[in-house]
């Protein structure tokens, strides 16, 4: 029986890690260009900008997933996302990429804000161009910075995921809950934390060793 | 031979004038200090010549050759505000190295990426010049060391080769010795002066009277954003002119 859930519930565990993997492929570079926006000298860009990641920061990431999915729909007319299972995992990670830029943007900010002035005037004096300055100066001082919150945030991602089960993405806790209907057991459903934890528990050493790498400088 | 004539050079920020009309010159290889209480503008001056700020009013002439009019909005595009500033080396008072490189690593950034391919022999003789730079700063045996790994002298050192490094005309000062323990202020006083015996062209803005009056040609002394007095540096300090001048140098050495 064991080995049976275990081959059940890696096979939703493996639509978790996709949408895991692909949600960071996403929202770790957009939330970059969303961070410029949020800085931005001119307000038409700044003020819009803002305004959306206060909707994103300020609703939870399960209404979202919601609107998603049944929103244009609703606008268009006809099913928008296809209802197959391939449909509903887009949906899912077009909203956990919405919702991840926006906090990652945030994140990005407060580094990019918390670098010293000097640092691009030394770059500027120097004749760098301004692109210059931010990659080859300011973008690694940040990165080591970041490093803290973002893997948090990385991590309340992986469990994030398990909200996606709403618009019925087959991931790892909705085939955990399968076995309660199908052979009355509940125990694969927490079997399934045993997956979070060891993925977490990986990721956790990850980010310690990249700090760790990241340490040559102050 | 005059290297630089700044001309009526006018500055305000929110409606209070930091600096109204200034105006000098400069030779080639001379030292110019300029001296003056915290507020009297000379950091700004400095900060206009560099372009990291814009003067509102005035001209700045480099070898006779018009070189920045605040009135031509076309001098302070990007692009002509780094080609520019490349005339002129900054030695700021909080050094701003740039912590994830390496002494060397610092002082050759910039030289490296101004080349226009970047092969490998044009950077090998950019490091080798790096090198001698940091031989002459007396750090040889940190040119491997990161910035959080050197006192606060050697990080200075370090800045002034990357300033050289770009082979500036000019070279500026921002207090570089405000930012250090007294005791280590002599290693970057040596230096400059080494480098004021060199005839490298230099404006230091200073709160070290005697380092001034020992290293430079000419003195400026400032208040409220004009040139109160300018003259030989010996002169300056020890037999100003201006009663401002005078009071400012008597408090200065009470306090001292």
């Amino acid at each position: 029986m064991l080995a049976t859930v275990t081959a059940t519930l890696l096979g939703g565990f493996l639509t978790t890690l996709k949408l895991f993997a692909l949600t960071l492929l996403f929202s770790l570079p957009l939330g970059l260009v969303i961070s410029f926006g949020s800085m931005s000298r001119h307000a038409i860009l700044r003020l819009p900008v803002r305004f959306i990641i206060w909707v994103v920061r300020g609703t939870p990431l399960m209404l979202q997933l919601l609107v998603i999915y049944y929103g244009p729909g609703i606008i268009f007319g006809n099913p928008f996302w296809n209802g197959l299972g391939e449909g509903r995992f887009i949906a899912a990670l077009v909203s956990f990429v919405i919702n991840y830029s926006c906090y990652f943007s945030e994140i990005y900010r407060g580094g990019i804000q918390s670098i010293d002035i000097g640092q691009y005037e030394a770059g500027q004096v120097l004749g760098l161009s301004r692109s210059q300055v931010f990659f080859r100066v300011i973008l690694l001082q940040v990165v080591k910075r970041i490093v803290p919150p973002i893997s948090n945030e990385i991590i309340t991602l992986v469990k994030d995921t398990s909200l996606a089960r709403v618009i019925a993405v087959y991931e790892i806790i909705w085939e955990g809950q399968s076995f309660i209907k199908g052979a009355g057991i509940i125990w694969p459903l927490f079997y399934t934390g045993v997956f979070y934890l060891v993925f977490s528990g990986l990721l956790t050493l990850l980010f310690g060793y990249i700090e760790k790498k990241l340490g040559y400088f102050e | 031979m005059q290297i630089l004539e700044v001309r009526s050079l006018k500055k305000s920020f929110d409606n209070t004038e930091v600096l109204s009309d200034i105006s000098f010159t400069l030779d080639e290889g001379q030292t110019l200090s300029i001296i003056g209480s915290s507020g009297s503008g000379k950091t700004t001056l400095l900060r206009c010549l560099n372009f990291l700020e814009f003067a509102d009013s005035g001209l700045i002439l480099l070898r006779g050759q018009k070189f920045f009019d605040a009135n031509d909005a076309a001098d302070r595009s990007d692009k002509a505000v780094r080609e520019k500033t490349r005339h002129f080396g900054l030695v700021f008072q909080s050094f701003n190295l740039f912590p994830q490189y390496t002494a060397l690593e610092n002082v050759c950034l910039a030289p490296k990426l101004h080349l226009e391919k970047g092969s490998k022999e044009e950077e090998r003789a950019i490091e080798e010049e790096g090198r001698i730079l940091l031989d002459q700063m007396g750090l040889s045996d940190r040119m491997d060391h990161y910035p959080h790994q050197l006192s606060g002298g050697q990080k200075q050192r370090v800045s002034i080769a990357r300033a050289m490094a770009m082979h500036p005309d000019i070279l500026c000062f921002d207090e570089p010795t405000s930012a250090l323990d007294p005791e280590l202020t002599g290693e970057v006083l040596r230096v400059i002066k080494g480098l004021a015996a060199k005839n490298t062209t230099m404006i230091i803005v200073t709160h070290e009277m005697s380092f001034a009056r020992d290293v430079s040609d000419e003195i400026i002394f400032m208040d409220n954003g004009v040139i109160v007095e300018k003259g030989p540096a010996k002169d300056v300090i020890d037999s100003p002119r201006n009663e401002r001048t005078r009071q400012f140098l008597e408090n200065y050495s009470r306090n001292a």
